[in-house]
């Protein structure tokens, strides 16, 4: 593997976005994601394996020290900063088909809920291990749901909330977006939620953590 | 700042029961006058609110109540506080809620002539302006329905009146994701504090017109939300703890403008104000546990006067419906204290201290509550200039108390926090003591698309 995909991994997995980025002091003045991406690309590495052997796997690194409660969110946000800088200069690749994401992943917190951190986490996560991520934001109804489902045939669905009285909104948009395409997986989180919860609504799949909805997300794909 | 001496300066007298200030109701509660009363909080079960039938709503907190109160009567308790914290709809339409407080005043009163049992309800409405984004905070109609159901809602029977108020709210997510203390901060002594004095002159007018009594507010959406994450391993636990001492000024702004307490539950930065302002607290703890996980089960009751368990679900537990099984318990907690106050100064000080041992060392965010702590981080607290610089000192006198603590092998923590320890230690250091030249150095930092300035009077 070129010297450069690595140090792209290694870039990403301790949030080095770019030379003037400060973060993490020990690479202050060294070239970052973003610049070491560009180099790749105009050396002429195939964009696919910048992306899956240089960021995907830096993200898979530092997403397995925090399952390991190694490091904190910020560090593993840091990550994701360098990942999406990077992911500029692959972007136009993504156009033409040289590049492709394991799918995408449509998010939102249900009607009538305003909690998204939990969402974000979950939203950064998934973006980091290779899914283009969809955020419909907070307060979603079942017909934005819906739409789109109908705009991104195929995408998988997470559905966030923190209420008692919003996760009961969650059943109405499992309905109805499975009405639309029965295949299409829906996944779902908050602290109210529960698998039997999921069970009983017919979505597919609880996660209890942004993690598990990475790992269910990667299971659809192997 | 308006205040630039404490209320109560010696560890010793910030006490549970007793408050400089305390509060008297119409029921005859007298809150931080010598009796810790339960305060019991509750919400819906899993259920849908039919926006063509209300009954089963009401019903539910019918049910709740009665229970409770019930239970308090077989208890002999001294009284009750309920808090209604009301849920979206009943905000969105405030009928809803004034008639859900109108059948839960009815039935205090009920038990009142019947028992002599003294009950109160705290009204919360839920701050509805979070619904756009950006937030209108000054300007958004949504605040219209939020003024009607204080009002109406008062005149309905609720006689403390508290919201947990989101200014800020636009920022503080972000920066606590990103352990940004600046930005954080920069989310309460400069948005929160500036919020809070809009809101806070509009409630405090509604309470004085109708005759109640204007509580108090709470950073739970800042300091809680910080507090959860430490406990999910998200973000250090000495962060959280620089958070909850960071949210104190915001708070503090309530009662400037005029709010009288007990200060809302959820609001750990509780213990600080009643230091500050002599003004009487609630408090959650282990009891709490029921809606959220924390490190201060114990050391939160050391100066509480109403102790809470924040909320709980209308659901059937095995010994009966969960709002009055936690009526129980924490008249149980009341009742141990209250043993406590009548045993003089001396036995609360002894209670006090087992509430205090038993937590203070395992967490920095238990350790910053201690009483003594309170006391000198409250000292530097009113030593500032402005809100930020009030800020800026009170959480610099924290991290030095954490510093001395893990110095002399007291405080638990984490290797791997103390690379933060530092950070924070630094970037506080940095703030500008002056509130123009941190904005300066604060706005270029954050996504302005998400917040609107002039509805703080910035511009």
């Amino acid at each position: 593997m070129s010297d450069l995909i690595e140090r792209i991994a290694y870039c990403v997995e301790f949030g080095k976005i770019n030379k003037i980025s400060p973060y993490p002091p020990n690479m202050k003045g060294q070239d970052g994601a973003d610049e070491l991406t560009k180099q790749a690309i105009d050396k002429g590495i195939d964009p696919d394996e910048i992306l899956n052997k240089g960021m995907v796997v830096g993200m898979d690194k530092v997403g397995q020290k925090f399952s390991e409660n190694k490091v904190f969110v910020p560090q593993m946000l840091m990550s994701a900063k360098a990942m999406s800088t990077a992911m500029e200069h692959i972007k136009p690749f993504f156009q033409s088909g040289a590049v492709q994401r394991k799918g995408k992943f449509v998010v939102g917190t249900v009607a009538g809920d305003l909690h998204d951190i939990g969402k974000n986490l979950v939203g950064m996560m998934v973006e980091g291990a290779g899914w283009e991520v969809i955020d419909l934001g907070v307060d979603v109804t079942a017909e934005k749901f819906v739409a789109a489902v109908k705009e991104n045939p195929g995408c998988a669905i997470g559905l966030s909330a923190l209420l008692t009285t919003t996760m009961v909104n969650m059943e109405n948009i499992v309905s109805e977006v499975k009405n639309v395409d029965k295949d299409t997986k829906v996944l779902i989180g908050g602290a109210p939620v529960s698998n039997d919860f999921c069970n009983k609504i017919g979505a597919d799949h609880y996660s209890p953590d942004p993690q598990g909805a990475v790992k269910f997300l990667n299971s659809l794909v192997a | 700042m308006k205040y630039n001496q404490l209320a109560i300066d010696n560890e010793k007298d910030l006490i549970f029961g007793h408050a400089p200030n305390p509060v008297k109701t119409r029921r005859g509660l007298e809150i931080g006058g010598g009796i810790v009363y339960p305060e019991l909080n509750f919400t819906l079960p899993e259920m849908k609110i039919d926006v063509n039938d209300y009954s089963p709503v009401i019903n539910h907190y019918k049910q709740i109540v009665s229970g409770a109160l019930e239970r308090a009567v077989h208890l002999h308790s001294n009284g009750v506080v309920l808090e209604f914290e009301t849920l979206i709809e009943m905000t969105q339409n405030p009928d809803l809620g004034i008639s859900i407080i109108k059948e839960m005043n009815d039935i205090c009163e009920d038990y009142f002539a019947k028992h002599q049992l003294k009950s109160e309800i705290r009204l919360t409405p839920n701050d509805l302006r979070e619904f756009e984004r950006p937030a209108r905070q000054r300007t958004s109609s949504l605040l219209d329905p939020m003024m009607e159901l204080f009002e109406k809602g008062a005149e309905a029977g609720g006689n403390f009146l508290s919201i947990e108020s989101t200014g800020g709210k636009e920022i503080s997510d972000d920066a606590l994701m990103m352990c940004d203390i600046k930005q954080f901060i920069f989310s309460q002594a400069v948005l929160g504090a500036r919020d809070m004095e809009m809101l806070w002159g509009k409630i405090v007018n509604i309470a004085n017109k109708t005759g109640v009594i204007p509580g108090g507010d709470t950073a739970c959406g800042f300091g809680n939300t910080a507090m959860v994450l430490a406990e999910k391993k998200y973000i250090p636990k000495v962060f959280a703890a620089i958070v909850r001492v960071a949210t104190v000024v915001r708070t503090l702004v309530a009662i400037e403008q005029g709010a009288l307490g007990p200060d809302k539950d959820c609001g750990y930065e509780g213990p600080f104000l009643k230091a500050i302002t002599g003004i009487p607290i609630s408090m959650e703890g282990k009891t709490a546990a029921c809606a959220h996980l924390s490190p201060v089960g114990n050391i939160a009751a050391a100066c509480a006067d109403l102790w809470s368990n924040e909320s709980v679900q209308n659901v059937k537990l095995l010994a009966g419906m969960a709002p009055t099984i936690y009526l129980e318990q924490l008249e149980y907690d009341a009742r141990l204290m209250n043993q406590a106050i009548k045993g003089g100064k001396e036995s609360v000080l002894g209670l006090q201290k087992l509430f205090v041992d038993s937590d203070l060392y395992f967490d920095p965010q238990a350790f910053v509550l201690a009483p003594k702590n309170v006391i000198e981080i409250s000292k530097e607290i009113v030593s500032g200039e402005n809100y930020v610089d009030s800020t800026k000192k009170g959480c610099l006198k924290a991290i030095d108390l954490i510093e001395d603590a893990i110095k002399d092998e007291l405080l638990m923590r984490d290797e791997k926090e103390d690379e933060w320890i530092k950070m924070l230690k630094d970037d506080i250091s940095s703030i500008p003591g002056n509130e123009s030249d941190f904005i300066e150095q604060v706005l270029p930092t954050i996504d302005q698309s998400k917040l609107i300035l002039s509805e703080y009077g910035l511009t």
